[in-house]
């Protein structure tokens, strides 16, 4: 075949598609345009290094190639955290849009699995028991079984804790155990110093797998503190998995609740700083401990 | 009552048609976790087997709640059309499966059974259908409404608009809007869930949405998914509400730990009809959910499918435009992965459309169940195969007030134009004018939220 024809038969072609309706895509790029394909001619092979597509400004870049009002688009973007003008290719979302969810999804399943670093553990002195969650899925299915001991940890936390300390504070891994990597360096020495130069008493700290909050009630029932608090991973949003909680109660008891709890919540370098999250749990143990109450009962009093 | 049978051998009794139902079950975390689901796969079987064989009478006098206790129960039993109900109350569950998937059994004839139906009879013939069962019969039974629009039409898809913002920013809102207007999101409702349930929020997030819908004569309606008792308030105060909502569970306890009860459920719907700014005559939206009884301790010892098709039963009552399952959002410990997830979403949307109620599905997950977008996909496929009424559209499916994740903007278009669906026709003729579809497909000027700009 002729070159002359083969232009003669793309010319053809590209004045159907210009002419037939609904068949381009304004709000997004017909083909890619030639440059993005150079590296393939590279003799060092493809030559890909990207910025990172989940910062801020590259967040906050329009998927809409041609909008109608350009302004007013930014604005209406600038008036939500939801993903809107993230544009479309047919009626599917595109690619970029597409990728930034996966990767704010997978972030998050990741932190779900994740298991807490032992070397942090190591470095902090925390030793580890478990709660009746034996493994992820249990615990996932089963929240009553993480919010209790086994017999194994029960006699290890008897043997090994300070009894009737002022306030207990241990460590659990929650629905994000990254949230404890992220933030536990940086809050537990801000915990201990607090409660030394508040003149309270600490008890021996630890760590357990497969925690949920209502841990709290076993915890007490064998080391006895007035205030028992436990550090927990947050169920991860999407693309925030680092958040985590604390959730305090006066002298809990088997059958304390929500209720009977206290908690300071989004304690991550981005929310409530783990450093500042430090000093207000210390303040709120003071409080507790001087009032006599936790929860409902402390804001009642 | 005896309920026996060998299987292979084995023999599996069940003392009562309570445990016989949990059992009977497909699986669910929810059922394993209220200690009511089969010990076995051998075990679930033969329930299926044993509850083939019960009779329909059988199970309405065997509610899973007593009538004297129970106000749902009552609202539900009440209701039997007794006449049809003496026509089919001899009927095995598994007759009754056999004769809803018949070549000779028509929607008119299931709409007509439909109104001899106890949540209980409901719930027990879902337990012996595989999803391609429940797929093909729902896909027979139509339900249409009408409030501003017509909805349930054969040949349609709709989407409710969702366009949440995580502190109420009424600008942050329209932004949302606006995205999926330009979308052909918002033909079932402009749905709102408030992060602040006070009349003051909820009366500026109505005048808002209703402004809108009057700047662009949309043909749609408002609601604000606050609780029933506010837009009470609000709708004698005079605020523009299109549709009023409340989440509903299965049991009288179930409804009290969402604060509500029958009586001011019927005064809510009565307000409606006097104030609602729509033609109607359907003016409800109602949401639910399995595992929500569970959650409150409301159960009473009953499987979550069972409640699920008591609260469809109940929502009948009050004549409503729309109902949907939210049926991943409770989270992993109901319904565990993306397989339950699926099936769940297949089972609420048949028991729906059997109960005679115009059902969708909030098809969604949260990010603790082992389940993705990919997911949640393929239940709106099959789901809309299955002829489920509308979808949610969220920007991207992410939801960035109820950190959930459930369909995008972009879904109800796909969903469209890959099963050759169309939006409400009233909605679609709207988008037909501003240009924004043509021949059912979105056009260049579509997906584009500063269209909306321009008035």
């Amino acid at each position: 075949m002729q070159d002359l024809d083969i232009q003669a038969i793309v010319e053809t072609v590209l004045a159907e598609l210009q002419a037939a309706e609904g068949t381009t895509v304004g709000t997004a790029q017909a083909a890619p345009e030639a440059d993005r394909t150079a590296g393939a001619t590279d003799p060092d092979g493809p030559q890909i290094d990207l910025d990172d597509p989940t910062l801020p400004e590259a967040r906050q870049r329009p998927g809409i190639d041609r909008p109608i009002n350009p302004d007013g688009l930014r604005a209406l973007m600038a008036a939500t955290p939801a993903r809107i003008g993230v544009g479309r290719s047919g009626p599917r979302p595109r690619t970029a849009a597409n990728l930034l969810f996966l990767a704010d999804h997978g972030v998050t399943q990741d932190a779900l699995m994740h298991a807490v670093d032992a070397d942090l553990l190591e470095e902090l002195g925390l030793f580890s028991v478990e709660s009746q969650a034996a493994d992820r899925q249990t615990y996932l299915k089963r929240p009553d079984l993480g919010r209790k001991l086994t017999e194994a940890a029960k006699a290890i936390l008897r043997d090994r804790c300070t009894k009737n300390p002022d306030a207990q504070i241990f460590v659990g891994d929650g629905l994000s155990g990254a949230a404890i990597d992220h933030n536990l360096r940086q809050i537990m020495p801000v915990l201990q110093q607090g409660l030394n130069s508040a003149g309270l008493s600490m008890g021996t700290p630890f760590f357990v797998k497969n925690a949920r909050v209502g841990l709290l009630n076993d915890v007490n029932g064998i080391v006895d503190a007035k205030v028992c608090a436990i550090l927990i991973g947050e169920r991860p949003g999407l693309a925030r998995a680092q958040s985590m909680s604390i959730y305090l109660g006066y002298r809990p008891r088997p059958d304390s609740t929500d209720a009977n709890r206290d908690a300071i919540c989004n304690i991550y370098e981005g929310g409530l700083n783990p450093l500042e999250a430090g000093a207000h749990a210390v303040q709120l143990i003071q409080k507790m401990i001087r009032d006599r109450a936790s929860g409902v009962e402390l804001k009642l009093g | 009552m005896l309920l026996r049978t060998k299987l292979f051998g084995e023999t599996f009794e069940f003392k009562s048609v309570r445990e016989l139902m949990g059992k009977a079950n497909e699986p669910k975390s929810g059922d394993e976790l209220a200690g009511l689901a089969a010990a076995s796969i051998a075990e679930r079987v033969a329930a299926k087997y044993v509850l083939a064989e019960v009779t329909l009478e059988t199970l309405r006098a065997n509610p899973a709640v007593p009538y004297d206790q129970d106000d749902v129960t009552r609202v539900i039993d009440d209701a039997v059309n007794e006449t049809i109900y003496n026509e089919i109350k001899g009927w095995t569950v598994g007759d009754f499966r056999e004769w809803l998937l018949a070549d000779q059994t028509t929607a008119d004839m299931i709409r007509r059974v439909s109104n001899a139906l106890t949540g209980e009879m409901v719930a027990a013939v879902t337990k012996l259908m595989s999803n391609l069962d429940l797929i093909y019969a729902a896909k027979k039974i139509r339900v249409t409404s009408h409030c501003v629009n017509t909805a349930g039409l054969p040949g349609t898809l709709a989407s409710r608009c969702q366009p949440n913002h995580p502190i109420d920013s009424p600008e942050g809102i329209r932004a949302a809007i606006y995205e999926g207007l330009s979308y052909g999101s918002g033909d079932s409702v402009i749905g709102i869930n408030p992060v602040d349930d006070s009349l003051s929020s909820v009366a500026r997030l109505l005048d808002m949405t209703y402004d809108i819908i009057q700047t662009w004569q949309i043909p749609t309606q408002n609601c604000l998914l606050s609780h029933v008792t506010t837009q009470m308030q609000a709708m004698k105060k005079g605020a523009p509400v299109g549709l009023v909502f409340q989440s509903l569970s299965g049991s009288q306890l179930g409804n009290q730990s969402f604060g509500i009860d029958v009586g001011m459920m019927d005064e809510a719907y009565e307000l409606a009809q006097k104030y609602c700014w729509p033609t109607g005559p359907n003016y409800m939206y109602f949401e639910s959910g399995q595992g929500s009884a569970l959650s409150a301790d409301a159960h009473n010892g009953w499987d979550q499918l069972t409640l699920e098709a008591r609260i469809y039963g109940l929502a009948k009552r009050w004549k409503p435009y729309q109902v949907n399952t939210v049926v991943g959002f409770i989270g992993p410990e109901y319904l565990y992965d993306a397989i339950q997830i699926t099936r769940a979403g297949l089972e609420d949307h048949f028991m729906g459309k059997l109960t005679g109620i115009p059902m969708g599905c909030d098809a969604c997950y949260t990010n603790h169940a082992r389940a993705t977008q990919n997911d949640i996909e393929n239940l709106a496929v099959l789901l809309t195969a299955a002829g489920c009424n509308y979808f949610m559209g969220v920007p991207m499916g992410d939801d960035a007030m109820l950190a959930y994740q459930c369909t995008s903007f972009h879904d109800a278009p796909s969903l469209r134009q890959t099963l050759g669906l169309h939006p409400l026709p009233e909605f679609e003729a709207w988008m037909e004018d501003l240009g924004l579809i043509k021949n059912g497909r979105l056009t260049d000027k579509a997906g584009d939220p500063s269209f909306f700009l321009s008035r």
